[in-house]
């Protein structure tokens, strides 16, 4: 399969402290790949930095290949052409990323004519075409009104169409549905695969929640402290996750059906930046952890075809669940 | 059954709001006749969307704000009027916990003194009392005194919450009302916040309304669950099989909505429509202009909450029990 980004190596610090501490991706054409964490992970740094928006006094350093080109360092008017135009980014909060000001269609056209070779009544067309592709009725009056007449949901559906403006290979949802009610939620998760679907767009989905993650991507990245620490398939990784945070994160969830049992909950928290632990950084909260997951920080090795865990005590990990699930 | 610890009888809050600067103002039904009870030591969870009036009725439960009809009983006694010496008696029982622990500690004091001040004001015990009670409280929310000499900034979400936890429980209230109290906090430590919770209940006998838009932490931890929409009660029952076997639409939709890993989205109910304006409550059944399987008796007449067997009961016109009871 032919490899749209391929991330190796990217770290990030803010003064001298490091946040994102080496991290692999590849995506593929097409590929619903979900990005899940606690705050403070990682999850946004890497993509916001691998797309150069973080500001100055942040310290970028390893490798982004856009379809082979390196997009890490680009200059500005490259990264223009990346940026919007092939790969364009969502964000939590809808109604800030929008001028409260401008009407719904200055703010879309805006976005069509730096993306798009278009004059004229083309970009009101097209720009009718994107609310009605993301389901805002009556497109054509409701692109005359400004943000706040719109309700939270339908922001996001707008912030959507604005990310399709540029026709991109890859959308970026960072956590595009955390603000809103379950079921406008679902709304938008649904809008998300439809849209993917049919254009064919490869997305990345960050999030904290697991059951989002799960239900809307084919294969799961989980990050811990700046790291990635498991990559699987979601089916096997919700199924049968190996890192011990990762088992962690799913045996905290409260089950929705079926019997009530105590939550298993990850004890302590998340390690301080400044003060990583040597070694694994989830360590010191493990309880499969060894003398040597002190000594060296695991990296991500592969277990089986297209699943990798960062863990040394993995065998471990793997026959603790095993165990558990026998009895 | 042991007796109703508190009891809600039907009551309602409307608030005034004025469209534009000069607009009329209108009328906006926050609460709109919720009656509830919750036995001593269980728990009543509370779950709808933005706009459903479960944080309102919380406010209504816990007297902070009064209802403009019916009636909050606590212990069998009317609330107290605000301001008098029974009431401040009586908030000592009860206390609250909100989502955002930041925005309910005083940033510029150290915890151990805010764990303490509800005890100097209701002047429980002497000063060496007190300072015994601030260490046994840090202890019982998993902290230790270090922690109690930090201020708010210095400890993590999970930590701040835990500290509000302990002021709540200072003045050993009989009932809490929890508002979204682990919603802001990551995956991990809300298990954490949640097992403590549910053990520091047990020990204590405390009675809780839980108040959540999380169906999952809502169920964990409940033993009734009540679900809202604008401002009415429209399915309560058991936490152990109302979302396992929801009866009203829009439950139904909600737990359909509530994603788990493992099960992929084949079959979800996906409402269409924005979620109601309080402002503009729709005629009759206010959740038919979404509701999939609305009639035109939806429309035009309100379902009232009822029995459909076992302690279930539901407000809707196509529910079986309901419409046969409506029939007899």
């Amino acid at each position: 399969m032919p490899q749209l980004v391929s991330i190796a190596g990217l770290s990030v610090a803010f003064s001298g402290v490091p946040v994102l501490r080496g991290v692999d991706l590849t995506l593929e054409k097409g590929e619903a790949l979900g990005l899940v964490g606690e705050s403070g992970s990682g999850k946004s740094v890497t993509w916001l930095g691998a797309l150069g928006l973080l500001p100055r006094h942040a310290q970028v350093s390893g490798s982004v290949r856009l379809e082979g080109r390196e997009i890490l360092g680009a200059s500005a008017a490259e990264l223009d052409r990346v940026r919007g135009g092939r790969i364009a980014m969502i964000f939590q909060d809808p109604a800030s990323a929008l001028n409260p000001v401008l009407t719904i269609r200055k703010q879309l056209c805006e976005a069509l004519a730096l993306h798009r070779d278009l004059q004229g009544n083309a970009v009101k067309a097209e720009a009718r075409r994107l609310l009605d592709l993301v389901g805002i009725p009556d497109a054509a009056r409701r692109l005359e009104a400004y943000p706040h007449e719109f309700s939270g949901g339908q922001v996001q559906r707008i912030m959507i169409a604005m990310a399709l403006a540029g026709n991109p290979d890859l959308l970026i949802a960072d956590e595009p549905t955390t603000a809103l009610d379950a079921t406008i939620q679902a709304q938008i998760l649904e809008l998300l695969s439809t849209v993917r679907r049919e254009l064919g767009m490869a997305m990345v989905l960050i999030s904290h929640d697991l059951g989002v993650v799960a239900e809307n991507c084919d294969r799961v990245a989980v990050m811990y402290a700046g790291r990635i620490v498991e990559q699987a398939p979601s089916n096997q990784l919700f199924a049968d996750p190996v890192h011990p945070y990762a088992q962690g994160l799913i045996g905290a969830l409260p089950p929705l059906d079926g019997p009530r049992r105590r939550l298993v909950a990850i004890p302590g928290t998340v390690p301080d930046p400044a003060h990583m632990p040597s070694g694994c950084a989830f360590a010191p909260r493990c309880t499969l952890a060894a003398e040597p997951c002190g000594l060296a920080a695991p990296s991500l090795a592969p277990i089986a075809a297209d699943r990798s865990v960062a863990c040394i005590r993995a065998e471990a990990s793997r026959r603790a669940l095993l165990g558990v699930a026998a009895e | 059954m042991s007796p109703p610890l508190v009891e809600v009888s039907a009551i309602s809050r409307s608030y005034a709001m004025r469209s534009g600067m000069f607009g009329r103002s209108t009328a906006v039904h926050a609460v709109d006749g919720v009656s509830l009870t919750i036995a001593k030591g269980e728990t009543l969870g509370l779950v709808g969307e933005s706009g459903s009036g479960k944080s309102t009725t919380g406010r209504i439960v816990l007297g902070l704000e009064p209802p403009d009809k019916g009636e909050v009983r606590f212990q069998g006694k009317p609330m107290a009027a605000a301001g008098t010496a029974a009431w401040r008696a009586q908030r000592a029982r009860m206390q609250m916990i909100f989502q955002d622990p930041l925005g309910a500690l005083d940033r510029r004091l150290p915890v151990a003194t805010q764990i303490r001040e509800p005890l100097d004001i209701h002047g429980l015990g002497t000063p060496a009392e007190r300072e015994d009670r601030v260490r046994e409280l840090l202890r019982a929310v998993e902290l230790t005194p270090a922690h109690g000499a930090r201020y708010p900034g210095a400890l993590s979400g999970g930590q701040r919450q835990r500290i509000v936890l302990a002021r709540a429980l200072a003045t050993k209230p009989d009932f809490l009302v929890c508002d979204e109290p682990v919603s802001a906090l990551d995956v991990s430590i809300q298990a954490q916040v949640v097992n403590l919770l549910a053990g520091l209940q047990a020990q204590l006998g405390l009675t809780l309304l839980f108040i959540s838009h999380d169906l999952r932490v809502v169920r964990q931890i409940s033993n009734v669950v009540a679900v809202m929409y604008l401002g009415r009660i429209v399915e309560i029952g058991s936490a152990d099989d109302l979302f396992a076997r929801p009866e009203h639409p829009y439950t139904q939709a909600l737990v359909s909505a509530s994603p788990a890993p493992g099960r992929r989205s084949a079959g979800r109910i996906v409402l269409s429509g924005d979620p109601p304006n309080p402002a503009a409550r729709p005629s009759g059944c206010a959740f038919h202009p979404r509701c999939p399987r609305a009639i035109a008796r939806c429309a035009s007449e309100v379902p009232a909450l009822a029995a459909v067997g076992g302690n279930r009961q539901v407000a809707c016109h196509l529910v079986a029990g309901a419409a046969t009871r409506d029939a007899a």
